[in-house]
């Protein structure tokens, strides 16, 4: 695995985001690099480029020139030929699909996602942080305070909910947390067998759906995916899977690292920990400013055409990472940009990305956080990190805690 | 103070919305709909810089 990896020689010129150094400091790196070297490069991975600043990422992310393409959004070693989804459709619409198709493929998905409909889910979300926290702290209470906000809290929220919404069995949960192990955290560790990809898992769960058709307005995510068309005809069935994995695995490590990272911050900061408690106005400044400077998502893109990017030869195929949490950092875009400002009142941030692929699960994401984080300050009184080398961040290209042992103490 | 909105800018990020329901509302793919047309009432100008300030697509202005 990861430890086998070639020492980084320098971030500049031989960046990989997948190497345990980087889960350990990337924010001091991304802080060294827009300094000195603000596209840096490396020869890993067939060649990738590495911006830091701010503008530059809005303005890839915006693509107004056609230089960059979506077809692949993971940094891997694998020739890319799946001849069924070739661009500008790609293997997961909309996040691998580029215009002028990704506009309608996103639009089929809006409606479900847009603020008004996910509001809706937010007793279930927050009657499902209590659950969590009745298990978690009577595992604590008999295991002298002790309990791991990543691993028996926040990583369970974002599953629960989008298996409800998606209308998947919610005890396959630990199966999708594999899947997407294999695709987001590891995608160069092997092939797998067919039994143990995501695929296969879901064909059957379509095919399940398809079967037990539900009355208009009914249906779960699976069901509209089913019943919408796209240029007047239904949706092909790769469509359909390549929609449903993208929904299942965009919103999972995503929101866990959040949650997570959240409370590691407010464990460590108990002033910060005091306003979000006490004061409700300040929690929605709050939310946004955890996603600033805890952004968990880097994307990525695939040159798509040989062009010039500061003073640069980029050609055509190589990899682009688009670390937003980078961009957020910057502090020629952002006031005292290395601080937390629980109420930071200007903060354009980019943590749900930029331009036409602006997360769709972000009204969501924000209700899961939100909820997530009230439930816990208001269940979990006095709580530190039980020590802060047990805290592991993980790498790749989505940033956050996977380890968090907490100590509570029952008796403040 | 009057205040206008780039449809064409906008991405859904519903920053605007959350911050100000007096000024947005949001339709029901998730795009802002500004709620008063020119002039932003006194009560609201905070508000309404605010909504500027935090969206990340620049697509809100303020002028005099
Ligand atoms: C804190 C949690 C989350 C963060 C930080 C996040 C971040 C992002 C980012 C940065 C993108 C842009 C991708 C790109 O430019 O290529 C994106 C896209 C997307 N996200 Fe999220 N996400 C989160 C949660 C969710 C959730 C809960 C869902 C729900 C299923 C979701 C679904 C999607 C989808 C479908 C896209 C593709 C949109 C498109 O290409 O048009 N995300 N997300
Ligand atoms: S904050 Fe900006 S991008 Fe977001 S909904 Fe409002 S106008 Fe649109």
């Amino acid at each position: 695995m990861s430890d086998t990896k070639a020492p980084v020689e320098d971030w500049a010129t031989d960046f990989d985001h997948t190497h345990p150094d980087y889960a350990a400091g990337a924010p001091a790196i991304w802080d060294d690099l827009r300094k000195r070297c603000p596209l840096a490069h490396s020869e890993r991975f067939g060649g990738m480029w590495v911006p830091t600043r701010a503008d530059d990422i809005k303005a890839i992310a915006d693509n107004d020139f056609g230089n960059y393409t979506s077809h692949e959004v993971v940094v891997n070693e694998y020739a890319n030929n799946d001849e069924m989804m070739p661009p500008p459709i790609g293997g997961a619409p909309p996040i691998t699909s580029d215009p002028p198709f990704h506009a309608d493929a996103r639009r089929l998905l809006l409606a479900p996602f847009a603020p008004k409909q996910i509001n809706k889910l937010e007793p279930f979300t927050r009657q499902y942080c209590h659950d969590l926290l009745d298990v978690a702290l009577a595992k604590a209470k008999d295991n002298g305070g002790v309990f791991d906000a990543a691993i028996d809290y926040a990583q369970h929220i974002p599953v629960r909910v989008i298996a409800e919404m998606l209308g998947l069995p919610p005890e396959d949960g630990d199966r999708f947390r594999t899947f997407i192990h294999h695709i987001i955290e590891n995608p160069i560790e092997r092939e797998l067998e067919e039994e143990e990809t995501i695929e296969y898992y879901l064909d059957a769960q379509i095919e399940r759906h398809r079967a037990n058709p539900k009355p208009e307005g009914e249906g779960d995510l699976i069901d509209h995916l089913l019943s919408v068309e796209i240029f007047g005809e239904p949706l092909s069935p790769e469509h359909v899977r390549g929609t449903v994995v993208l929904l299942l695995i965009a919103g999972i490590d995503t929101t866990w690292s959040s949650i997570g990272s959240s409370i590691w911050h407010l464990a460590q900061h108990p002033a910060d920990l005091e306003r979000f408690r006490n004061e409700p106005d300040v929690r929605i400044f709050a939310i946004e400013e955890f996603l600033r400077l805890y952004a968990p998502v880097t994307m990525a893109r695939r040159v798509a055409k040989d062009h010039e990017l500061r003073g640069q030869q980029l050609k055509q195929g190589d990899w682009m990472l688009l670390p937003f949490p980078a961009g957020n950092r910057d502090p020629e875009a952002f006031e005292d940009a290395d601080q937390f400002i629980i109420d930071r009142q200007k903060n354009r941030h980019g943590a749900f990305g930029l331009g036409i692929h602006r997360c769709l699960g972000s009204n969501l994401a924000r209700m899961e956080l939100a909820v997530a984080l009230e439930v816990f300050t208001e269940r979990v009184d006095d709580f530190e990190l039980l020590d802060p080398a047990t805290v592991r961040f993980s790498t790749g290209q989505i940033r956050g805690p996977r380890e968090l042992p907490l100590k509570v103490h029952f008796d403040a | 103070m009057k205040i206008s909105y780039n449809r064409e800018l906008c991405q859904g990020h519903n920053r605007c919305y959350m911050l100000a329901p007096e000024l947005f509302d949001v339709d029901d793919e998730g795009y802002a709909v500004l709620k008063v047309e020119g002039e932003v009432p006194a009560e609201l100008h905070d508000k309404a810089q605010l909504c500027v300030d935090n969206c990340p697509e620049y697509a809100i202005e303020l002028t005099d």
